[in-house]
Protein backbone atom coordinates (compact mmCIF):
# COMPACT_ATOMS: atom_id res chain seq x y z
CA UNK A 1 0.00 0.00 0.00
CA UNK A 2 2.80 2.62 1.07
CA UNK A 3 5.29 1.04 -1.91
CA UNK A 4 2.46 2.53 -4.12
CA UNK A 5 2.51 6.17 -2.32
CA UNK A 6 6.47 6.13 -3.08
CA UNK A 7 5.61 5.72 -6.44
CA UNK A 8 3.10 8.72 -6.66
CA UNK A 9 5.92 10.54 -4.77
CA UNK A 10 8.36 9.55 -7.79
CA UNK A 11 5.50 9.86 -11.09
CA UNK A 12 4.53 13.12 -9.40
CA UNK A 13 7.71 15.15 -8.28
CA UNK A 14 10.52 13.25 -10.23
CA UNK A 15 13.75 15.33 -8.78
CA UNK A 16 12.25 15.12 -5.00
CA UNK A 17 13.23 12.09 -4.15
CA UNK A 18 16.99 11.66 -2.81
CA UNK A 19 16.35 7.98 -1.65
CA UNK A 20 13.73 4.99 -0.72
CA UNK A 21 14.29 2.42 1.91
CA UNK A 22 11.54 0.21 3.41
CA UNK A 23 11.76 -1.78 6.75
CA UNK A 24 9.20 -4.37 8.30
CA UNK A 25 6.70 -2.72 5.59
CA UNK A 26 7.50 0.84 6.92
CA UNK A 27 8.08 3.14 3.59
CA UNK A 28 10.75 5.39 4.09
CA UNK A 29 11.56 8.48 1.67
CA UNK A 30 14.01 10.72 2.13
CA UNK A 31 13.29 13.97 -0.40
CA UNK A 32 15.71 17.38 -1.03
CA UNK A 33 14.95 20.05 1.28
CA UNK A 34 13.55 22.38 -1.12
CA UNK A 35 10.70 20.31 -2.32
CA UNK A 36 9.70 19.38 1.66
CA UNK A 37 6.68 21.40 1.75
CA UNK A 38 5.42 20.83 -1.45
CA UNK A 39 5.55 17.00 -1.27
CA UNK A 40 3.66 17.29 2.16
CA UNK A 41 1.49 19.29 0.95
CA UNK A 42 0.44 17.33 -2.24
CA UNK A 43 0.67 14.24 0.36
CA UNK A 44 -2.30 15.83 2.95
CA UNK A 45 -3.92 16.29 -0.08
CA UNK A 46 -4.21 13.69 -2.86
CA UNK A 47 -6.95 11.70 -2.38
CA UNK A 48 -4.91 8.47 -3.35
CA UNK A 49 -2.62 9.56 -0.41
CA UNK A 50 -4.69 11.70 2.19
CA UNK A 51 -2.03 11.24 4.62
CA UNK A 52 -4.19 13.49 6.72
CA UNK A 53 -2.39 13.40 10.55
CA UNK A 54 1.72 13.91 11.66
CA UNK A 55 2.20 11.98 14.00
CA UNK A 56 5.63 12.32 14.92
CA UNK A 57 8.29 15.46 13.80
CA UNK A 58 11.13 14.79 14.80
CA UNK A 59 15.32 15.45 14.57
CA UNK A 60 18.17 13.08 14.52
CA UNK A 61 22.07 14.03 14.57
CA UNK A 62 24.52 12.12 12.80
CA UNK A 63 27.58 14.10 13.28
CA UNK A 64 29.59 12.44 10.97
CA UNK A 65 27.82 12.97 8.07
CA UNK A 66 26.89 16.42 5.72
CA UNK A 67 24.01 17.52 6.06
CA UNK A 68 24.16 16.37 9.08
CA UNK A 69 20.81 16.71 10.29
CA UNK A 70 17.75 14.25 9.27
CA UNK A 71 14.08 15.47 9.92
CA UNK A 72 11.88 12.38 10.25
CA UNK A 73 8.11 13.18 9.94
CA UNK A 74 5.81 10.28 10.44
CA UNK A 75 2.25 10.75 8.50
CA UNK A 76 -0.71 8.39 9.06
CA UNK A 77 -4.24 8.52 7.31
CA UNK A 78 -6.84 8.18 9.43
CA UNK A 79 -9.08 7.60 6.45
CA UNK A 80 -7.12 5.29 4.25
CA UNK A 81 -5.30 3.71 7.21
CA UNK A 82 -1.58 3.64 5.77
CA UNK A 83 1.60 5.28 6.70
CA UNK A 84 4.31 7.04 5.31
CA UNK A 85 8.11 8.38 6.69
CA UNK A 86 9.38 11.31 5.55
CA UNK A 87 13.01 12.61 5.81
CA UNK A 88 14.67 15.64 4.91
CA UNK A 89 18.80 15.83 5.74
CA UNK A 90 19.74 19.53 6.37
CA UNK A 91 22.33 21.26 8.39
CA UNK A 92 26.72 21.31 7.56
CA UNK A 93 29.32 19.60 9.73
CA UNK A 94 29.10 22.60 12.24
CA UNK A 95 25.45 22.61 12.48
CA UNK A 96 24.61 25.98 10.73
CA UNK A 97 22.47 26.44 7.80
CA UNK A 98 19.98 23.64 8.97
CA UNK A 99 16.74 25.46 7.60
CA UNK A 100 13.65 23.59 6.66
CA UNK A 101 10.20 25.04 5.55
CA UNK A 102 7.46 24.67 8.17
CA UNK A 103 4.45 22.30 8.22
CA UNK A 104 2.43 24.41 10.63
CA UNK A 105 0.41 25.20 7.92
CA UNK A 106 -0.31 22.03 6.90
CA UNK A 107 -0.67 19.78 10.15
CA UNK A 108 -0.80 22.36 13.21
CA UNK A 109 0.77 19.05 15.12
CA UNK A 110 3.75 20.24 13.72
CA UNK A 111 3.58 23.32 15.66
CA UNK A 112 4.95 22.41 18.84
CA UNK A 113 7.10 19.25 17.53
CA UNK A 114 9.30 22.10 14.93
CA UNK A 115 9.79 23.62 18.07
CA UNK A 116 10.84 21.16 19.85
CA UNK A 117 13.56 20.00 16.95
CA UNK A 118 14.76 23.59 17.27
CA UNK A 119 15.00 23.47 20.94
CA UNK A 120 16.91 20.26 21.00
CA UNK A 121 19.12 20.25 17.93
CA UNK A 122 19.51 23.67 16.40
CA UNK A 123 17.13 22.72 13.05
CA UNK A 124 15.60 26.12 11.83
CA UNK A 125 12.03 25.62 10.31
CA UNK A 126 10.92 29.20 7.71
CA UNK A 127 8.15 30.33 8.65
CA UNK A 128 7.33 29.19 11.42
CA UNK A 129 4.66 31.14 13.32
CA UNK A 130 6.52 30.90 17.24
CA UNK A 131 9.77 29.01 17.31
CA UNK A 132 10.87 29.39 20.16
CA UNK A 133 12.35 27.10 22.69
CA UNK A 134 9.95 24.26 24.37
CA UNK A 135 11.59 22.23 26.45
CA UNK A 136 14.19 23.75 28.08
CA UNK A 137 14.38 27.69 28.81
CA UNK A 138 15.58 31.11 27.27
CA UNK A 139 18.89 31.32 28.81
CA UNK A 140 19.78 27.83 27.86
CA UNK A 141 22.83 27.82 25.08
CA UNK A 142 23.31 25.48 22.69
CA UNK A 143 21.19 22.25 22.22
CA UNK A 144 20.75 19.86 24.38
CA UNK A 145 20.63 16.49 22.12
CA UNK A 146 23.33 17.30 19.50
CA UNK A 147 25.98 14.88 19.90
CA UNK A 148 28.77 17.40 20.76
CA UNK A 149 26.78 18.99 23.40
CA UNK A 150 28.92 17.92 26.52
CA UNK A 151 26.96 15.48 28.37
CA UNK A 152 28.14 16.77 31.78
CA UNK A 153 27.12 20.06 31.20
CA UNK A 154 24.28 21.77 33.03
CA UNK A 155 23.23 25.34 33.12
CA UNK A 156 21.38 26.13 36.18
CA UNK A 157 19.15 28.71 36.56
CA UNK A 158 19.29 29.50 40.42
CA UNK A 159 22.86 29.56 41.47
CA UNK A 160 23.86 26.56 43.88
CA UNK A 161 24.14 27.14 47.38
CA UNK A 162 27.34 28.27 48.62
CA UNK A 163 28.55 25.56 51.09
CA UNK A 164 31.25 23.11 50.56
CA UNK A 165 31.46 19.70 48.76
CA UNK A 166 27.86 20.77 46.89
CA UNK A 167 28.50 17.71 44.78
CA UNK A 168 28.28 15.55 47.61
CA UNK A 169 26.69 16.73 50.48
CA UNK A 170 26.14 14.97 53.73
CA UNK A 171 24.70 12.59 54.95
CA UNK A 172 25.42 10.91 51.70
CA UNK A 173 28.49 9.19 52.18
CA UNK A 174 31.61 8.48 49.75
CA UNK A 175 29.41 5.84 47.52
CA UNK A 176 26.22 6.85 48.36
CA UNK A 177 24.07 9.73 46.41
CA UNK A 178 24.68 8.74 42.96
CA UNK A 179 27.69 5.82 43.35
CA UNK A 180 26.80 4.90 39.13
CA UNK A 181 26.70 8.52 37.60
CA UNK A 182 29.12 10.12 34.75
CA UNK A 183 29.03 12.95 37.37
CA UNK A 184 31.23 10.84 39.72
CA UNK A 185 33.05 8.75 37.83
CA UNK A 186 34.48 10.06 34.54
CA UNK A 187 36.02 12.77 35.92
CA UNK A 188 37.70 11.49 38.69
CA UNK A 189 36.45 13.43 41.07
CA UNK A 190 35.81 10.77 43.68
CA UNK A 191 37.61 7.33 43.96
CA UNK A 192 35.92 4.31 45.16
CA UNK A 193 38.23 1.66 46.53
CA UNK A 194 37.07 -1.35 45.52
CA UNK A 195 38.40 -4.76 45.48
CA UNK A 196 36.79 -6.14 42.71
CA UNK A 197 39.28 -6.75 39.27
CA UNK A 198 39.18 -3.94 36.97
CA UNK A 199 37.41 -5.55 34.28
CA UNK A 200 34.40 -5.37 35.96
CA UNK B 1 13.65 2.61 62.87
CA UNK B 2 15.63 1.72 66.08
CA UNK B 3 17.02 4.92 65.85
CA UNK B 4 13.90 6.67 66.17
CA UNK B 5 12.91 5.78 69.14
CA UNK B 6 14.65 6.82 72.75
CA UNK B 7 14.27 4.70 75.98
CA UNK B 8 12.76 7.01 77.69
CA UNK B 9 11.63 10.61 77.84
CA UNK B 10 13.84 13.51 79.00
CA UNK B 11 11.55 15.93 78.94
CA UNK B 12 9.01 14.50 81.23
CA UNK B 13 9.60 13.52 84.78
CA UNK B 14 7.72 11.34 87.09
CA UNK B 15 6.23 13.06 89.70
CA UNK B 16 5.29 11.87 93.68
CA UNK B 17 2.35 10.29 92.39
CA UNK B 18 0.23 13.05 92.05
CA UNK B 19 0.63 12.94 88.08
CA UNK B 20 2.91 15.96 87.91
CA UNK B 21 5.07 16.61 85.02
CA UNK B 22 7.77 19.44 84.35
CA UNK B 23 8.92 20.64 80.53
CA UNK B 24 10.50 23.17 79.23
CA UNK B 25 9.21 25.52 76.92
CA UNK B 26 11.57 24.73 73.98
CA UNK B 27 10.58 20.87 74.72
CA UNK B 28 7.29 21.90 74.56
CA UNK B 29 6.94 24.08 71.95
CA UNK B 30 9.09 21.00 69.64
CA UNK B 31 6.58 18.90 70.81
CA UNK B 32 3.66 20.68 69.53
CA UNK B 33 5.62 21.66 66.28
CA UNK B 34 6.22 18.20 65.04
CA UNK B 35 2.58 17.18 65.52
CA UNK B 36 1.51 19.59 63.91
CA UNK B 37 3.02 19.54 60.42
CA UNK B 38 1.17 21.71 57.77
CA UNK B 39 2.50 20.31 54.39
CA UNK B 40 3.21 21.80 51.14
CA UNK B 41 2.82 19.24 48.38
CA UNK B 42 5.55 20.19 45.54
CA UNK B 43 4.61 16.68 43.82
CA UNK B 44 6.28 16.76 39.85
CA UNK B 45 6.49 13.50 39.05
CA UNK B 46 5.66 9.75 39.55
CA UNK B 47 6.54 9.77 43.24
CA UNK B 48 3.45 11.96 43.46
CA UNK B 49 1.43 8.26 43.29
CA UNK B 50 3.14 6.87 46.26
CA UNK B 51 2.69 10.25 47.99
CA UNK B 52 -1.20 9.72 47.64
CA UNK B 53 -0.67 6.14 48.71
CA UNK B 54 1.01 7.43 51.85
CA UNK B 55 -1.96 10.16 51.89
CA UNK B 56 -4.82 8.10 51.65
CA UNK B 57 -6.92 6.16 54.48
CA UNK B 58 -4.48 2.89 54.20
CA UNK B 59 -1.16 4.44 54.97
CA UNK B 60 -2.80 7.40 56.25
CA UNK B 61 0.01 10.07 57.50
CA UNK B 62 -2.49 12.15 59.02
CA UNK B 63 -1.85 9.81 62.08
CA UNK B 64 1.11 11.71 62.63
CA UNK B 65 -0.20 15.22 62.63
CA UNK B 66 0.80 15.90 59.30
CA UNK B 67 -2.78 16.62 58.13
CA UNK B 68 -3.22 19.56 56.19
CA UNK B 69 -1.99 20.31 52.94
CA UNK B 70 -1.69 23.78 52.26
CA UNK B 71 -0.97 25.31 49.21
CA UNK B 72 0.70 28.37 50.10
CA UNK B 73 3.64 28.37 51.10
CA UNK B 74 3.41 31.32 53.27
CA UNK B 75 1.06 28.65 55.78
CA UNK B 76 3.09 25.81 55.77
CA UNK B 77 5.67 24.36 57.58
CA UNK B 78 7.19 21.28 55.75
CA UNK B 79 7.94 21.45 52.06
CA UNK B 80 7.54 17.52 50.50
CA UNK B 81 9.88 17.77 47.83
CA UNK B 82 8.70 14.70 45.41
CA UNK B 83 9.67 13.66 41.84
CA UNK B 84 12.42 14.66 39.81
CA UNK B 85 13.00 18.74 39.86
CA UNK B 86 14.58 19.80 36.27
CA UNK B 87 16.76 22.95 36.02
CA UNK B 88 13.85 24.77 34.65
CA UNK B 89 12.16 24.52 37.77
CA UNK B 90 14.59 25.33 40.69
CA UNK B 91 13.38 29.03 40.66
CA UNK B 92 10.24 27.99 40.97
CA UNK B 93 11.26 25.83 44.24
CA UNK B 94 13.52 27.92 45.45
CA UNK B 95 11.11 30.67 45.64
CA UNK B 96 8.88 28.12 47.19
CA UNK B 97 11.04 27.42 49.99
CA UNK B 98 12.23 31.28 50.21
CA UNK B 99 8.50 32.37 50.67
CA UNK B 100 7.89 29.67 53.78
CA UNK B 101 7.88 31.05 56.96
CA UNK B 102 10.07 30.04 59.78
CA UNK B 103 10.55 27.58 61.65
CA UNK B 104 10.25 24.96 58.26
CA UNK B 105 11.60 21.86 56.98
CA UNK B 106 12.07 20.13 53.66
CA UNK B 107 11.58 16.27 53.09
CA UNK B 108 13.40 14.75 50.03
CA UNK B 109 10.97 12.37 48.59
CA UNK B 110 12.28 9.90 46.81
CA UNK B 111 15.58 9.03 44.82
CA UNK B 112 15.24 12.15 41.91
CA UNK B 113 14.31 14.72 44.92
CA UNK B 114 17.58 13.17 46.94
CA UNK B 115 20.53 13.29 44.44
CA UNK B 116 18.68 13.05 40.84
CA UNK B 117 18.73 9.63 40.51
CA UNK B 118 19.70 8.27 36.95
CA UNK B 119 18.90 11.51 35.24
CA UNK B 120 22.25 12.21 35.27
CA UNK B 121 21.64 15.09 32.62
CA UNK B 122 21.82 18.52 31.26
CA UNK B 123 17.83 18.66 32.55
CA UNK B 124 17.89 17.36 36.12
CA UNK B 125 18.69 18.92 39.36
CA UNK B 126 20.91 16.55 41.13
CA UNK B 127 18.90 16.50 44.36
CA UNK B 128 17.43 19.61 45.48
CA UNK B 129 20.42 20.11 48.50
CA UNK B 130 21.92 21.88 45.49
CA UNK B 131 19.38 24.46 45.54
CA UNK B 132 17.34 24.51 49.47
CA UNK B 133 18.80 23.12 52.35
CA UNK B 134 17.20 19.60 53.13
CA UNK B 135 16.24 17.52 55.90
CA UNK B 136 15.19 14.21 55.28
CA UNK B 137 16.12 12.31 52.13
CA UNK B 138 13.58 9.63 51.44
CA UNK B 139 15.65 7.26 48.98
CA UNK B 140 13.29 4.68 46.88
CA UNK B 141 11.83 4.96 43.40
CA UNK B 142 9.37 5.27 44.37
CA UNK B 143 9.56 4.73 48.48
CA UNK B 144 7.67 2.21 49.79
CA UNK B 145 5.00 4.29 52.00
CA UNK B 146 6.53 2.43 55.12
CA UNK B 147 9.68 4.13 54.30
CA UNK B 148 7.69 7.88 53.80
CA UNK B 149 6.25 7.24 57.23
CA UNK B 150 9.79 6.67 58.63
CA UNK B 151 11.08 9.91 57.33
CA UNK B 152 8.20 10.93 58.72
CA UNK B 153 9.06 10.00 61.79
CA UNK B 154 12.38 10.63 61.42
CA UNK B 155 11.86 14.17 60.78
CA UNK B 156 9.45 14.67 63.93
CA UNK B 157 12.58 13.08 66.05
CA UNK B 158 14.53 15.27 64.45
CA UNK B 159 12.56 18.51 65.31
CA UNK B 160 12.08 16.71 69.04
CA UNK B 161 15.65 17.25 69.40
CA UNK B 162 16.09 20.12 67.48
CA UNK B 163 18.41 18.68 65.41
CA UNK B 164 18.94 20.10 61.62
CA UNK B 165 21.36 17.98 60.53
CA UNK B 166 20.07 16.07 57.06
CA UNK B 167 19.97 12.55 57.75
CA UNK B 168 18.74 9.51 55.57
CA UNK B 169 16.02 6.67 56.08
CA UNK B 170 17.51 3.73 56.33
CA UNK B 171 15.43 0.54 55.26
CA UNK B 172 13.90 -1.59 57.46
CA UNK B 173 14.54 -4.84 58.68
CA UNK B 174 12.19 -7.90 57.35
CA UNK B 175 11.26 -9.87 60.64
CA UNK B 176 10.77 -12.46 58.07
CA UNK B 177 15.19 -12.73 57.22
CA UNK B 178 15.91 -13.53 61.26
CA UNK B 179 16.29 -16.65 61.68
CA UNK B 180 16.49 -17.01 65.24
CA UNK B 181 12.71 -15.52 65.47
CA UNK B 182 11.28 -18.92 63.47
CA UNK B 183 9.09 -16.24 61.40
CA UNK B 184 7.36 -17.81 58.50
CA UNK B 185 6.08 -15.52 55.61
CA UNK B 186 2.16 -15.99 55.15
CA UNK B 187 0.32 -14.80 51.95
CA UNK B 188 3.63 -14.91 49.55
CA UNK B 189 0.63 -16.43 47.16
CA UNK B 190 -2.46 -17.55 47.08
CA UNK B 191 -1.91 -21.06 45.40
CA UNK B 192 0.62 -21.84 47.67
CA UNK B 193 -1.44 -21.40 50.64
CA UNK B 194 -2.88 -24.25 52.84
CA UNK B 195 -6.89 -24.96 52.32
CA UNK B 196 -6.98 -25.33 55.87
CA UNK B 197 -4.70 -22.03 57.50
CA UNK B 198 -6.46 -20.14 59.88
CA UNK B 199 -7.54 -17.06 58.25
Amino acid sequence: MAKALVDLIARTFPDAIVETSAQHGDETVVLTPDSWKSVARFLRDDPRARLDMLMDLTAVDYPDREPRFEVVVHLYSLTKGHRLRIKARVGDAEGENAELDTLTELWASANWAEREAYDMFGVSFRGHPDLRRILTYPEFEGHALRKDYPAERIQPLVPYRDVPNIEKLAPFGRDEGMPFGRQTHAHGRLEIPSDEPESL
Amino acid sequence: MGDLISNNSEIVTPGDGQGFATTRLADMLAWAQKYSLFMYPFVTACCGMEFMAVSSPRYDFSRFGSEAPRFSPRQSDLLWVVGTIVQRQAPILRRIYEQMAEPKWVLAFGTCASCGGFYDNYATVAGIDKIIPCDVYVPGCPPRPEAVLDGLMLLQDKIQKGDRRPAVVKPRHDPVDDPGLGLVQVRRSRSSRPSNAPT
